[in-house]
């Protein structure tokens, strides 16, 4: 009698690699609970172009968002942008006295560490400075936030629900 | 503490209805555990005597009784409890019918805290607080519960059942205290990592003391008197406290945290989480994510200098 084999090699190899997914790729829900402290002191100058007159005056600091594509820090800054009445200018992104922020128009440059001075720095004619009010950590997350509104940061990592009112229901939103 | 959060131990109106409620059930309870245990050992003992199953009438007949007893007994029963069940509910609810003087509260939950408001006709008399209830003994009370993120249920054993926040509603919920004391309440229904850890304290007490109280927490900050209470303030309004907490008198208006203008007349820090001291506000001042991991409230930079003058500030706050 032969034996038949019950369980295809193929079916053993996925469910040794389900067993070993949850190791690589959970970024995105990564969540310190006890981050280091620190406030949201000035940072190297960032320029917001590369155009500049004379020499080079050397590449832009590198300042990294500890929070790129992390769902949690997303969140938390789509909950600190209501509370720290962030929408009271920009409303949800759409903008009013201040900018709009989910169109793909910048004027102070886009990329991590260019928000993160608007919001520490303040910016000409209104955008106010928060530096040394906001702790870092809070101000990496609403960059994170406000990069999402635009698609800057991955879909995935997007909260679905939005957290103001709406004409349709909460869960019908992006 | 004896009875300081205990259903066991009522001090309300609905809390004593729910309490003989449960008196109820539990005696019943006992009766049909004792009648139907009683019942197994005499069918264990029965069943090693006999060895042919008996399928004559009689015998026939009398398990027909039987099992129509046993119905009976069971529907009589579920009947009885559903009455006391019913009666209890109404009797719990007809405190908000009877249209007498009451005072109203609002309690909004927050991740993981609760606000409090005493609202007034006239907004400047209107106080807003937190994690702390005051209520007048023998007074109904009408909560009117709302919650500003995910659903919360709030629980105070002493005086009544629970009620559950929901968001985009505001529920009610009457309460009476019948003496006076302190009981805690708690949240009951999981709401995040910290919600263990979000309790809030029902002081109950006299008209006389209840309106005095009331009138303190009418009044604005008091002023520092101290250098120390001075630099205190300065820190608080430029540090990132001002950004969520309000003080009433100063430049701080902010809503997303607990009203800080009596929070040295409060016994606890953080809903329930710390007693309310020199050295606990100081551990909390600087990093709540070692005390409550996960809470709102971030880690703050500041000097040794700064932090003593900010808590000698805030235990000013009486």
């Amino acid at each position: 009698m032969t034996t038949e084999c019950l369980v295809s090699r193929q079916q053993v190899l996925l469910s040794v690699a389900c067993c070993l997914l949850p190791l690589f790729g959970c970024r995105r829900e990564i969540r310190e609970l006890n981050p280091p402290i620190s406030s949201a002191s000035r940072p190297l100058p960032v320029r917001v172009s590369t155009l500049q007159p004379g020499p080079t005056m050397g590449a832009p600091a590198a300042l990294n968002n500890p929070y790129e594509g992390n769902a949690y820090a997303i969140s938390k800054g789509q909950q600190l942008f209501e509370q720290y009445n962030c929408s009271g200018c920009h409303a949800h992104g759409g903008g009013g006295i201040g900018p709009p922020l989910m169109d793909d128009k910048w004027i102070y440059g886009s990329s991590p560490a260019q928000i993160y001075l608007t919001i520490t720095e303040g910016r000409p004619n209104g955008m106010p400075s928060f530096g040394g009010h906001i702790p870092a950590e809070q101000v990496w997350q609403l960059v994170s936030y406000v990069r999402s509104l635009s698609g800057l940061e991955p879909a995935a990592t997007v909260s679905p629900r939005s957290d103001e009112m709406q004409a349709r229901r909460a869960e019908e939103k992006k | 503490m004896n009875g300081f959060q205990s259903a066991m131990h009522p001090a309300g109106v609905q809390a004593s209805e729910l309490h003989h409620l449960w008196n109820i059930f539990l005696c019943v309870s006992i009766v049909v555990y004792g009648i139907t245990l009683a019942a197994v050992l005499i069918a264990v003992r029965r069943s090693h005597r006999r060895t042919e199953p008996l399928a004559d009438a009689p015998s026939e007949r009398r398990a027909t009784i039987a099992v129509a007893i046993g119905a009976g007994m069971t529907f009589v029963t579920v009947l009885a409890l559903l009455v006391a069940s019913v009666a209890t509910g109404r009797t719990v609810g007809t405190l908000g019918r009877l249209g007498t003087a009451h005072l109203e509260i609002d309690v909004t939950g927050h991740q993981w805290w609760w606000e409090v408001t005493y609202p007034n006709s006239e907004p400047d008399k209107s106080i807003r607080t937190a994690n702390e209830i005051h209520i007048p003994v023998g007074k109904p009370v009408e909560l009117r519960l709302a919650t500003r993120d995910v659903i919360h249920s709030l629980w105070i054993p002493n005086l009544h059942g629970k009620r559950d926040l929901i968001p985009g509603r505001v529920n009610k919920f009457w309460i009476e205290a019948d003496r006076p004391g302190v009981y805690r309440g708690q949240c009951a229904e999981f709401c995040g990592l910290q919600h263990a850890n979000m309790a809030l304290t029902v002081i109950a007490e006299s008209q006389d003391a209840y309106d005095r109280w009331l009138e303190h927490q009418r009044t604005a900050a008091p002023e520092p008197v101290t250098d120390a209470q001075r630099r205190g303030r300065q820190a608080f309004l430029s540090l990132p406290c001002v950004n969520c907490h309000a003080i009433t008198g100063i430049d701080a208006y902010a809503t997303a945290g607990p009203d800080l203008t009596h929070i040295a007349s409060r016994s606890t820090l953080a809903a329930g989480t710390l007693i309310n001291n020199k050295g606990s506000l100081s551990g909390w001042v600087v990093n709540p994510q070692a005390l409550k991991p996960g809470s709102n409230m971030p880690a703050n930079e500041m000097t040794p200098q700064q932090l003593n003058d900010l808590v000698a500030y805030l235990e000013s706050l009486q």
